[in-house]
């Protein structure tokens, strides 16, 4: 993937999402992890890379897609906003608290966007989701709708959703905060397999040891700016930055 | 030995039971009035097709009312949900002034002033305007309340699987406003029945003013007013019984 910050900064109100962050990532990085303490603007950060918002300062760009330049809100119509519109389409988004729609079933849920967005044909749409819900263990739970999943399931119905149409990028919020350890280690499994077919990623975690094993790089936010970056054997296993040292320290004691 | 006399009553179980006492002595009284009436049905049974014929009339004003609301309502939705300052503005005028009048001022002044303008001469016609003018206007805000309802989250999801706005509300939105909504609508149909009522100050033949007349000519009150509103329930629990099905069907929290 390749991954392009300049002076990006995000403001809700009077908080500073991020400020004038710098990043740049490139080629061999398939897998990018985010970490850091609450409310250090890894969910913000996601969001900009998936063009669900643009930045109010700096630039993104992702491959050679430009993704805003601090021109909040885009207008309707502009090459900008047709350009983050097909960037969304392309990538696939997963929410901490999975976001499926209540009314439909886990397959409904899969095959929507690939009938709507993607243009597949009804009969081919329902296909390749059962085929993506099969890949995800899900086949038995097709019919369901999200109430009567576990939330484990209703995650991994998540992901089938944002994997049907083959993205190109992935980006993962916090994929398991909302489940317990049982479920996190079923979620976590079927993002490992992602991870070991190639798929890029870019996710925010709270699971340190899952970053480790499955990030080409990881970078560390807190109060909105970039504290340190670097490979997850540097960042875990000799972290240069104090308030890095003591956010690994607090999380890794239990 | 005294003791065991003592019984627990909760809070609950208190209110229960006065409701019930209440609700049921209402009842009793009510039965006891109508058996107690020395009841004159011969007085009444020449005008039975009278009474028939405004039963249709007010059928057909409610029928045709019905379906002009549903697209009033549907209008000014969309027109307060706008995101042009213009139509908003207009749509949220209307519904002040029509919720902030009283519909006997509304007949009257559609009925004299704006139908001989239009040259409308039909009074069923006008009646059906206005009506619908007026329970649209209400409408609209319990669909609206539905349509921002529905969580900032869908919203989301629907925009990161590349949804367009109007296929969000198509597949998304609506769906699930619909089911929040159903038990306001069932009670604003049944509104409309009843406010049809009203109708009888242009000269609609309709129920009620049959009854008036029915009333005027027999003074048999009783035997008049019972069978309207026998009649008035005969619509309006259908349209109960309807939503309850519904919201049924259309259930997806389990
Ligand atoms: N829509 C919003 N409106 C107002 N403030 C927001 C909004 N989104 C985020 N913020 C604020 O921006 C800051 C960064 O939030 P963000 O969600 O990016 O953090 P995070 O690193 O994802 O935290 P967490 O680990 O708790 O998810 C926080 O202080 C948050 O309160
Ligand atoms: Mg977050």
């Amino acid at each position: 993937m390749n991954i392009e910050l300049t002076g990006v900064s995000r403001v809700y109100g009077a908080t500073r999402a991020l400020s004038g962050v710098d990043l740049a990532v490139s080629d061999p990085v398939r897998v990018l992890a985010l970490i850091g303490p609450s409310g250090g603007g890894k969910s913000t950060l996601l969001r900009l890379l998936g063009g669900l918002e643009v930045p109010d300062t700096g630039e993104i760009r992702f491959d050679s897609t430009l993704l805003g330049r601090g021109d909040n809100p885009v207008k309707s119509g502009t090459a900008m906003a047709t350009g983050l519109s097909e960037h969304r389409k392309r990538n696939g988004f997963l929410f901490q608290a999975f976001n499926l729609f209540p009314h439909l079933t886990a397959l409904e849920n899969v095959a929507l966007p690939l009938a709507k967005v993607h243009g597949l044909a009804p009969d081919a749409a329902r296909e390749r989701a059962l085929a993506c819900l099969d890949r995800f263990r899900l086949g038995d739970h097709a019919a369901k709708r999200p109430a009567e999943l576990s939330g484990g399931q209703q995650q991994r119905v998540a992901l089938a959703r944002a994997m049907a149409h083959r993205p190109r990028l992935l980006i993962l919020d916090e994929p398991t905060s909302a489940l317990d350890p049982e479920m996190t280690a079923e979620v976590l499994e079927v993002i490992a397999e992602l991870c070991r077919d190639g798929q890029e990623i870019v996710l925010s975690t709270h699971e340190m040891g899952f970053a480790r094993a499955v990030a080409d790089e990881v970078v560390f936010l807190a109060d909105g700016e970039i504290v340190e970056w670097g490979r997850p054997e540097s960042l875990f296993g000799a972290p240069k930055q104090a308030a890095v040292k003591g956010f690994l320290g607090r999380v890794m004691r239990w | 030995m005294l003791l065991s006399w003592r019984v627990r009553v909760s809070p609950r179980q208190t209110i229960a039971w006065t409701v019930s006492l209440g609700l049921g002595a209402t009842f009793c009284f009510f039965f006891w009035v109508l058996l107690a009436h020395p009841w004159r049905w011969e007085a009444v049974a020449p005008y039975a097709g009278n009474l028939l014929a405004g039963w249709g009339m007010t059928l057909a004003v409610s029928a045709a009312a019905l379906l002009m609301t549903v697209a009033i309502a549907g209008a000014l939705t969309a027109g307060q949900l706008s995101a042009f300052a213009v139509p908003r503005a207009l749509s949220r005028f209307y519904v002040e002034i029509v919720r902030g009048t009283p519909l006997l001022t509304q007949i009257l002044i559609g009925f004299y002033l704006l139908a001989p303008v239009l040259k409308i001469e039909n009074r069923f016609v006008v009646g059906v305007a206005i009506l619908s003018a007026f329970a649209g206007a209400y409408l609209s805000e319990i669909f609206r309340g539905g349509i921002l309802s529905i969580p900032k989250s869908q919203w989301e999801a629907a925009r990161a699987i590349g949804l367009t706005g109007a296929q969000t509300y198509r597949y998304v939105v609506i769906p699930q406003a619909v089911r929040r909504v159903l038990p306001a609508t069932a009670g604003q149909f049944a509104n409309l029945v009843k406010d049809s009522s009203l109708l009888y100050v242009i000269g609609l033949g309709e129920f009620t003013m049959q009854a008036r007349e029915v009333n005027a000519h027999t003074y048999a009150t009783f035997e008049s007013y019972v069978p309207l509103a026998l009649g008035y329930l005969a619509l309006t629990l259908p349209i109960s019984f309807a939503s309850r099905w519904m919201e049924e069907r259309f259930r997806y929290e389990h």
